[in-house]
């Protein structure tokens, strides 16, 4: 057997899948089929990731939410609830399915398959591994924000093919909410590439690799806004306006039931594994974590690092509560838009100095990393206080309503047009 | 490179078979008659929290909506002509930076101007 003759190491699936890939090639098939197969199997690979993190973290996510709010959550379906997940799929998978007699029957079944492929796809452009990457696209950046940026017509297509007045508006407060939130986030990848000087996602790793560095540590701001905009994007609790039960009861999923809801249920956790992953990627090394994948295979400590931007995510879901659609909007445009400008010329300027004096990195990338955290600091703390700057802060006691000089909350901008 | 968008679309595959299966799992039980099927005019009509529905939802919106999607348009055709700027940047030198830094501050004036218009305001 050709395939066990050579040692491979089997912790690294990369080499297993080269060490098939040999194997075939020496059995004497052709280029194409090698193409096929590996592409498939990548695919495959993928696929079997999304579909057990989006069953596991339906556990992980009820019990951490569950523990942080100091209750128990799912412990009863196995051994400290495990079986949960099975016990929902079971559950929704035999439950009847209506459809609403007023509803576009085909958009509305096509909806929830659709709005996977944009989650999916995702993944295959983000390195596992030294080399482990389906599709190294030279414009995986873009790829990534260009998917991101479609599921807003997915979520439009479930709530206008409700015909329901509920589902609608959820889903125009879905696109609102997309849109506002897609430059911040696309201009602090602009930051990001900029930087490394690539869009592609391996290129951006060896990056990285090369300066023996994290990119969090340059990219500070640009960290912060991708990590808020994406977690608004995500649709979950801080941001989840789109579906606020309080307020418009389920939005863009009223309607649907059964398997179909199940799967609206379940693109949630694949997009927030999604959008961990390119955080892992972009801002945290990806596989590269400071020699360390020497001895571990690079995919664990990737799947670790997801994990752990994942945590950050289930954290806000559990600690914050939802904002009004005001409130959103006006962090997008007002305060994290101004800032991710300023982070793109920042950056330009960074990187003109560096290019054109040719001074070692080893020297520039270090004050460059302190000169980004002081500034960070110093532009979020600022702008914040000039923004609430009409708000009243730490009163020491209870008052009456007449005593307040200043304008309260609602009424600001009311205010402001009647002095201006 | 046409290589490997051709992976990304072994990946499409499968990321429409992924939701497809359980949604055909679902329609074989219904057709073997273990998921129940018992529509009523009640179940189907429109949920509107009890009240019978008025109308359809196919009408007109709040024009707030569109007042973002405009400016959201200027902002994202700004992102994709400074994408290629951001990856050509380091071979193009003082002048790049001078373009991109001119090309930001007229956006920006547009964009305090927007302010100023109350446009960002979500009344």
């Amino acid at each position: 057997m050709a395939l066990l003759a050579r040692w491979y190491d089997v912790r690294d699936l990369g080499n297993a899948v080269a060490g098939l890939m040999d194997a075939l090639r020496d059995a004497g098939a052709s280029e194409g089929l090698l193409y096929v197969v590996a592409g498939l199997l990548g695919a495959l690979g993928i696929l079997g990731f999304v579909g057990f993190t989006s069953v596991i973290n339906i556990w992980v996510e009820r019990r951490l939410i569950g523990r942080i709010q100091v209750r128990k959550g799912p412990n009863r379906a196995g051994p400290w609830g495990l079986l949960q997940p099975i016990a929902d799929a079971i559950k929704l998978i035999q439950k009847e399915a209506l459809t609403p007699k007023l509803a576009d029957s085909a958009v509305f079944t096509l909806a929830p398959i659709v709005i996977f492929v944009p989650a999916i796809l995702a993944f295959a452009v983000l390195p596992w591994g030294e080399g482990m990457v389906l599709a190294d696209l030279n414009v995986g950046v873009l790829y990534i924000l260009a998917l991101g940026s479609t599921s807003a017509i997915m979520v439009f297509m479930a709530g206008y093919a409700s015909n329901n007045k509920y589902a609608l508006m959820g889903s125009m407060r879905v696109i609102a909410m997309l849109i506002s939130y897609e430059i911040p986030t696309v201009l602090a990848l602009l930051g990001v590439v900029a930087f490394a000087g690539t869009m592609s996602l391996s290129g951006i790793v060896a990056f990285q690799e090369t300066h023996w560095s994290w990119l969090i540590f340059f990219q500070p701001l640009a960290f912060l806004i991708f990590l808020f905009g994406a977690s608004a994007e995500l649709n979950r609790s801080p941001a989840d306006i789109a579906e606020a039960e309080s307020e418009i009861i389920a939005g863009y999923h009223i309607e649907y039931s059964g398997m179909k809801f199940g799967l609206f249920y379940a693109v949630e956790l694949v997009n927030v594994m999604a959008v961990s992953a390119i955080i892992a990627t972009l801002f945290l090394g990806g596989w590269w974590t400071f020699g360390l994948n020497e001895f571990v295979p690079g995919w664990m400590l990737f799947i670790g690092k997801v994990y752990a931007v994942y945590f950050i995510f289930i954290w806000f879901r559990g600690t914050l509560p939802r904002f009004r659609i005001d409130q959103l909007m006006a962090f997008a445009w007002k305060f994290l838009l101004p800032l991710s400008l300023v982070n793109v010329l920042l950056v330009a300027v960074e990187v003109f100095i560096w290019t054109e004096y040719e001074i070692s990195a080893g020297i520039v990338l270090p004050i460059f990393a302190v000169v980004n955290f002081v500034l960070a600091g110093v532009l979020i703390a600022g702008w914040a206080r000039v923004m609430t700057r009409n708000y009243e802060r730490f009163p020491r006691r209870a008052r009456l309503v007449s005593e307040i000089d200043v304008p309260l909350p609602a009424q600001s901008g009311s205010a402001a047009r009647a002095e201006a | 490179m046409l290589e490997e968008f051709g992976r990304a679309g072994f990946l499409l595959l499968f990321a429409l078979a992924f939701p497809l299966a359980p949604i055909l799992i679902s329609v074989l039980l219904g057709a073997l008659k273990i998921r129940p099927k018992h529509p009523n005019p009640v179940k189907s009509s429109t949920y509107e929290c009890g009240v019978e529905t008025v109308g359809d939802a196919w009408g007109q919106f709040n024009v707030r909506y569109y007042i973002i999607a405009l400016l959201f348009v200027l902002f994202s055709v700004e992102a994709v002509f400074l994408y290629p700027w951001a990856v050509a940047f380091r071979q193009l030198g003082l002048f790049a930076l001078i373009e991109a830094v001119l090309f930001v501050f007229i956006l920006f004036v547009g964009y305090v101007y927007a302010w100023r218009r109350q446009a960002l305001e979500w009344l």
